[in-house]
């Protein structure tokens, strides 16, 4: 298929070009009625704020351009199926769940996926089977899921329905998503990829980047086109394989995605997905350039570990997306978060995230040479200036779930509100999780541990930006009664 | 026909040369860069369309740039600097024989080439042998640098663009590492005059106040920066730019100048109260 082509963007051109007299919504009529919306937003992007109408077709029953769109972008992914969501990768994420589980099913996964997955089971009564998690002690992460605890996890639930994988993780780390897929299909489950960290994977030059998930057999994939593609914030494909039935999912989808799709993002995931298709080869080699350099430079700054595929290892660590620039920050006696909060409050550098023992950097399509240099520069005054000897610091990130009631029963199920410190031993009815990476420390239906509770405070107490529970301050959290 | 080079001060401000001709226009993978040839400043140089020098009125700023600090360190050996891509800054160090070492650090090795071709009054300071060019990023070659230097030179173009990373925080932490304990850093300032100017002054400023046990503002006029009134940053680890300045000494080395000298010098330090209030505002930050 042509790739040049952008026929959501052209038709809103025609569209603009007739001149139609808009007698429907959205109010604000291309900007007119919002003067103060239009100056601050541009001209152009209130007149594109349109809705769904017959020469824009509608993203809920796509029959025009936008089907032509999904198409194309099914064409640039190499899937059977690609669906526009407007609604988030959290959304697409929700309806790979939605559409493989219903109450009751099983689902094999890692405990380090993002909320949105175990979000999805509190709405559907999915129920989680963990795989058994390695981590790296060295840099307190968790790491992918090796096939063998993969095919312990299938032989000991054979009735599960699918098999959800991380490709690749905040991170940077994949497992092994061919042979896991291999491995599913044989026992009848589905394989569904959290590709939020992975849309660059699809325009890799020459074995550059690890495997995509749907090349490498998975059935669904929800790709963050947002984050390394391009597209604007919110907008993201979900993609299919053959073995998917995609007008069922289209109906899976509509039951939660809003019927007034924003033309605004649906045209930047239009011009992104041609962007990537006929520049992606080119835009991720001179990404991985960008951050090969900044790692040498990191090196040599004693203290900052800017981890690669040295940890690769044929097993949980099975391939590693060289585009992410993970950075442990231990051996400077400094927590991520706070190597995170002192590049924006005395760099004036904003990074990913910080969580207890890293700090990712996200380096994309848009960096350049110059930025590197200074991020760099930074981190080599933050060790300067800051680095200390600190004995206590804490290394571990993961900590291996206790399952003791389905999410969704523990959420919906009476519950009551208890002082952090005296929650130990009892059944946790919501989530805690640092934001970003938005992975949760506690999942509704899993034990309080002292260990999560020293986790909590700790991350409290080192400036994380801690979400999720009832109460906002954190003091308190509700358990099951 | 009539040919004017015109530069945008503000939204609403032009500043206009007229010129003779065009003598040269190439791309360089950081800029363009322009040389022309005028009748009242002779030929300029110009990165991105913005002045970057010009021959009638380089001399101000490259002797304000250089014999400041050069008049205040008792005795200054090794000399970093960082941009200078036309040689002006090195001319003027090439006058000091007590003078060991010219480090250069400048990005672009087309504006060297250029200027070498086109303005030799300012790159004759490429021909002394003390200087050798490092064609780097500063931001890089200063990062590995520690108790090297006596100054640091900072000759950059705008904070918007390549020369963007010599106005940050972490480029100011580095070069402190980089200079000795008597050390001095000079960097061009910009203007305090213009609102976005004025905003950009304070913010440089308060990244080098916080990054310096000393830090003071000088000020000159060169006519074809924007409003004309231009400042120069001094920082030290210790020497202050005016009690620690050794006329006496410095004027008995005889080097020839024609805008610099000791009384213009104190004269430099003294703002306007404008100025000084832009600037007192971002002092007592930390």
């Amino acid at each position: 298929m042509n790739q040049n082509k952008t026929p959501i963007r052209d038709a809103l051109e025609e569209l603009e070009n007739n001149r139609i007299i808009p007698f429907d919504v959205p109010g604000h009529k291309r900007g007119k009625g919002s003067s103060n919306l239009r100056e601050f937003l541009g001209k152009k992007c209130l007149s594109i704020d349109v809705n769904a109408m017959k020469p824009l077709d509608s993203l809920s029953h796509p029959v025009s351009v936008i089907r032509e769109g999904e198409e194309l972008a099914a064409a640039a992914f190499g899937a059977s199926h690609a669906f526009f969501m407007v609604s988030g990768t959290t959304g697409a994420v929700q309806t790979m769940i939605f559409y493989t589980c219903k109450r009751g099913d099983k689902i094999i996964l890692q405990r380090n996926v993002h909320r949105s997955v175990l979000n999805a089971m509190v709405l559907c009564g999915a129920i989680p089977v963990y795989i058994e998690c390695t981590s790296s002690e060295k840099l307190g992460i968790a790491l992918g899921s090796s096939v063998a605890a993969v095919e312990r996890a299938i032989l000991e639930n054979p009735d599960a329905k699918a098999v959800f994988i991380n490709n690749p993780t905040y991170y940077g780390i994949c497992s092994d998503i061919a042979g896991i897929a291999k491995l599913a299909h044989k026992h009848g489950m589905k394989v569904l990829a959290d590709e939020a960290h992975g849309t660059h994977f699809y325009f890799a030059d020459s074995g550059n980047l690890p495997s995509a998930a749907i090349s490498a057999g998975a059935d669904m994939a929800a790709v963050s086109m947002h984050k390394s593609g391009g597209s604007l914030t919110q907008s993201s494909f979900l993609l299919c394989g053959k073995d998917v039935n995609a007008n069922y999912m289209r109906q899976i989808i509509n039951l939660t995605q809003t019927t007034s799709a924003s033309y605004i993002l649906l045209s930047s995931l239009d011009i992104s997905r041609s962007h990537l298709a006929l520049n992606g080869k080119k835009i991720f080699s001179d990404v991985l350039k960008l951050t090969a350099y900044a790692r040498e430079e990191i090196s040599k700054i004693d203290g900052f570990y800017a981890f690669s595929e040295e940890l690769i290892d044929g097993d949980a660590v099975f391939d590693f997306d060289k585009t992410k620039l993970a950075i442990n920050t231990l051996g400077t006696g400094l927590a991520g978060i706070e190597v995170h909060d002192i590049l924006r409050d005395e760099y004036d550098i904003q990074i990913e995230f910080g969580d207890i023992g890293n700090i990712l950097a996200y380096v994309s399509i848009g960096d350049n040479h110059k930025n590197i240099e200074m991020l760099i520069s930074a981190l080599a005054e933050v060790k300067r200036r800051f680095a200390r000897t600190e004995l206590n610091i804490m290394k571990q990130e993961y900590i291996a779930p206790i399952v003791r009631a389905a999410p969704q029963e523990a959420f919906y199920n009476p519950k009551k509100m208890l002082p952090l410190a005296q929650s130990v031993g009892r059944i946790c009815a919501e989530f805690v999780m640092c934001y970003p990476p938005g992975i949760p420390i506690i999942a509704p239906g899993e034990e309080i541990t002292a260990d999560i509770v020293n986790y909590i405070s700790y991350a409290k107490e080192k400036g994380c930006s801690l979400i999720g529970p009832e109460d906002m301050s954190i003091e308190n959290i509700n358990v099951l009664e | 026909m009539e040919l004017w080079f015109s530069e945008m001060h503000t939204e609403n401000v032009k500043f206009s040369i007229k010129v003779d001709k065009q003598l040269c226009c190439v791309q360089s993978q950081y800029q363009r860069i322009e040389i022309f040839e005028s009748y009242e400043f002779g030929r300029f140089l110009t990165l991105d369309g913005f002045m970057m020098l010009s021959e009638k009125d380089e001399f101000i700023y490259h002797e304000m740039i250089t014999h400041v600090a050069m008049a205040v360190h008792p005795m200054a050996k090794n000399i970093l600097v960082v941009g200078a891509g036309d040689g002006g800054v090195m001319r003027e160090l090439a006058k000091y024989s007590q003078i060991e070492k010219i480090d250069v650090a400048e990005i672009d090795s087309e504006v060297v080439r250029v200027c070498k071709e086109f303005l030799p009054k300012t790159a004759v300071g490429f021909n002394d042998s003390r200087v050798q060019i490092f064609y780097e990023d500063g931001l890089k070659f200063v990062r590995s640098k520690d108790n090297e230097y006596d100054i640091i030179i900072v000759d950059s173009t705008d904070p918007f663009g390549p020369g963007e990373g010599l106005f940050s925080k972490e480029f100011y932490g580095n070069c402190f590492k980089a200079l000795k304990p008597n050390g001095i850093l000079i960097n061009q300032h910009e203007s305090p005059f213009y609102t976005k100017d004025a905003a950009m002054v304070k913010r440089t400023h308060k990244r080098v106040v916080q990054s310096f046990d000393t830090s003071r503002v000088y000020q000159a006029h060169i006519p074809t920066y924007p409003s004309g009134h231009w400042l120069f940053g001094f920082a030290s680890k210790g020497l202050h730019p005016t009690k620690n300045l050794d006329a006496t000494r410095w004027n008995a080395l005889n080097i020839g100048t024609r805008y610099y000298n000791t009384n213009l010098h104190k004269g430099a330090f003294y703002l306007p109260t404008y100025v000084e209030e832009l600037l007192s505002d971002v002092e007592d930050v930390e």
